[in-house]
């Protein structure tokens, strides 16, 4: 008796897929690929797994929503493991290979300068969601047609927080600083650009010491022990992830932050909460913050990104989701795939945003996004994490990020 | 170049005490890992490709059991007791098999091993880093000598992989099993014909690398970021420090290893743009003047 009920159900199971076959092709074939590659292991893979997190929140609230011109959306994701190189080989693969049709380009700097090659080349559409690089866009030379940033840029945050750097260094009287960035474009460029209008706010500051670990380096200890003999009142990182992870718990064995002041833009809940002796009152912006900008919609983002997994949100989360609500914009107002069509409809759109300033965010017409909150506080252990945190002035950022744009000769 | 920086670190005692804990403990570390590199090289002839693997169990297998034990010395006993299991079987299932073998098949079963198990790792443990955080006894502050900051944690560390190296050193030197793994390392078929059972010989001395290699990962888990592919790092270092050492010698491995250190620790001053790079030319200026090695035997 089982053994016929075995073969009828085998037998009307492949009648059914004989059948059904075409829809599911059809299906398929209907489906919107976009592709995603980021470093999805490794010391700083929390940058692409809080990315894909997102994104596939953000793939299930648009297919609710009946997808994009009424296909619906799926991801296709890759792991470059951080290797420029294999990024631009991803890249190609994604989009000759598996058929996605745009693209997510979800790389640290690193990667980034390498994949907006195989974009120019290709003329898809792409946004890249995480490499703060300024001029990957604000430099015309590299800039490329069908390729847009939904990140925040060096330049800003160097403007903002060097501000509020300033107002701190006077008030605690800190003229000697250090920095520790990690070795590679985002932390030279970036460190460059802080220090540059850090000058500009305070000219009496003397850099004694600067430390340049690899990305993803395992030991700190020859910088930490240089830093401890430059004697600086306070250090300026830009490390992060498990790096920045590893580098506070490493000096926490050299009692480093009892020695100098911290300060970092690049601190996130997630490393908050792996370090597990975080010192209070590291300043600190406030990459993604529940609390800043203050509103409910920022809270309710950030508190279904908890519920849906088990965790919160990083800088990178909300970066990835802000480049989707683009893609969706773009896409009605174009009414097409067509990656000229896209890159059209993206320059100089304004969206509605949780993360904005005033509640937009837009995407200029060199082709990066401004307006989103940035702000700088200090850390404390428990929530919410950062306190007293103070709003940046975008009028002041953007008229100083003329005048470097200006001097790199960019426009 | 800041030969000047470097000048007056040397002429400060407090700078000289700072910089050269800060060398010993990389130097230490990277030790206990290119220990057993040499060691598997010297009596096998296998170039382990594999052995930054174990030095990433080591790490993950302690980070796991300090959650279930809350204990640190159980955790570091945890870390190098499974690596050592795991060296084992790893030689007795596998390298076993291409003894003799073409040493680019060698670094093809290792490269095989090493690409697994960090998959492995991403499938347990996760994709991301973990941080074990400092244990609480070692939750103090550092100490001064002649004004430089010596950290009690890696106090510890560098008195633990000393230990090592003398346990080590004497264990080859002067008791039984050492001395046949030194006859094994010049003539493993004279051992054998005389009796020596190398199966399992060849398999501890596995053991004892893996374990080693765990040891020092379950040691540096407190203060460095766990994440998959950690141990390629550190196995670049190792194979130079074998390098410069000697293929095959221990007392090499401890010599160079704390060159290299202090290399990092002084160079990081002088040189701070070029300190990776001092390592190889370091590598490279000891070769040309003795290419066997700094204890190599020449061939």
């Amino acid at each position: 008796m089982s053994g016929l009920t075995t073969r009828r159900t085998v037998l009307a199971g492949s009648a059914a897929s004989l059948l059904a076959s075409p829809w599911v092709a059809k299906a398929e074939a209907n489906t919107l690929r976009i592709g995603m590659q980021s470093i999805l292991s490794g010391p700083i893979a929390l940058l692409g797994t809080s990315s894909r997190n997102s994104l596939i929140i953000e793939q299930d609230r648009i297919n609710t929503a009946g997808g994009f011109l009424g296909r619906p959306i799926e991801f296709v994701f890759r792991d470059s493991k951080g290797q420029p190189q294999e990024a631009a080989r991803l890249t190609r693969e994604l989009v000759n290979s598996t058929g996605c049709e745009l693209l997510i380009d979800a790389e640290a700097s690193s990667g980034s300068f390498a994949v907006q090659e195989v974009v120019r080349d290709l003329g898809v559409a792409c946004i890249h969601t995480n490499s703060e690089t300024s001029s990957l866009t604000a430099d015309p030379k590299i800039r490329a047609p069908t390729a847009f940033r939904v990140a925040r840029q060096g330049v800003h945050d160097a403007v903002a927080g060097s501000i509020h750097l300033a107002d701190y260094a006077n008030a605690k009287k800190l003229n000697k600083w250090a920095t520790c960035s990690p070795d590679y474009a985002y932390g030279r460029d970036t460190t460059a650009q802080y220090l540059q209008f850090f000058k500009q706010f305070k000219p009496d500051i003397e850099i004694v010491g600067e430390g340049w670990p690899k990305l993803g380096q395992p030991d700190f200890t020859e910088v930490i022990t240089k830093l401890i003999q430059a004697k600086p009142q306070a250090l300026f990182t830009l490390l992060y992830a498990g790096d920045l992870s590893a580098f506070v718990n490493q000096g926490n064995v050299y009692a480093l932050f009892s020695q100098m002041t911290v300060a970092t833009p690049n601190v996130d809940y997630p490393v908050l909460a792996a370090i597990k002796n975080l010192p209070a009152g590291i300043q600190s912006a406030t990459r993604y913050l529940e609390t800043f900008p203050d509103t409910p919609a920022n809270k309710e983002w950030g508190q279904a990104y908890l519920k849906r997994w088990n965790e919160r949100p990083t800088n990178w989360s909300w970066q990835n989701s802000v480049a989707m609500h683009f893609y969706e914009e773009a896409i009605k107002k174009a009414n097409s795939l067509d990656a000229k069509a896209l890159a059209a409809a993206l320059t100089g759109m304004k969206i509605n945003s949780p993360f904005g300033a005033d509640g937009t965010i837009t995407m200029r017409d060199d082709h990066t996004m401004v307006g989103y909150a940035i702000g700088w506080g200090q850390t404390t252990p428990k929530e919410p994490f950062i306190v007293d945190v103070k709003a940046a002035d975008w009028g002041k950022i953007i008229e100083l990020e003329t005048e470097w744009k200006k001097q790199q000769k960019y426009i | 170049m800041d030969l000047d920086a470097l000048g007056s670190c040397l002429a400060t005692p407090a700078c000289v005490v700072t910089q050269t804990t800060s060398g010993l403990i990389v130097g230490m570390l990277l030790f206990l890992v290119a220990a057993g590199v040499t060691l598997i090289f010297g009596v096998l002839k296998i170039v382990n490709f594999a052995h930054g693997t174990f030095y990433m169990l080591g790490g993950y297998v302690a980070y796991t059991a300090l959650g279930v034990t809350d204990s640190y010395t159980l955790a570091v006993l945890s870390g190098t007791l499974a690596m050592a299991l795991f060296g084992a079987l790893f030689e007795r299932t596998l390298i076993s098999r291409f003894y003799g073998a073409n040493v680019l098949m060698q670094l093809l079963i290792c490269y095989a091993v090493v690409l697994i198990f960090d998959d492995v790792v991403k499938i347990v443990w996760g994709p991301e880093f973990h941080a074990m955080g400092m244990p609480p006894a070692f939750q103090v502050p550092p100490f001064f000598i002649a004004g430089g900051v010596v950290p009690p944690f890696y106090a510890v560390l560098i008195g633990i992989a000393a230990l090592i190296a003398i346990v080590l050193g004497l264990g080859l030197s002067l008791t039984r099993f050492g001395k046949t793994v030194r006859a094994a390392a010049i003539n493993p078929q004279m051992v054998s014909t005389l009796g020596v059972n190398t199966t399992v010989l060849f398999a501890t001395v596995f053991a004892i690398g893996g374990g080693l290699a765990g040891l020092a990962g379950a040691l540096a888990a407190p203060v460095r970021s766990l994440s998959p592919g950690m141990g390629f790092s550190i196995l670049i270092e190792s194979f130079i420090v074998t390098v410069i050492g000697g293929m095959g010698s221990v007392a090499g491995a401890l010599v160079s290893a704390l060159l290299i250190g202090m290399v990092r620790g002084f160079g990081t001053i002088g040189f701070p743009k070029f300190t990776d790079g001092l390592i190889y030319i370091v590598m490279i200026a000891i070769l040309i003047l003795r290419p066997q090695g700094l204890f190599g035997r020449r061939s």
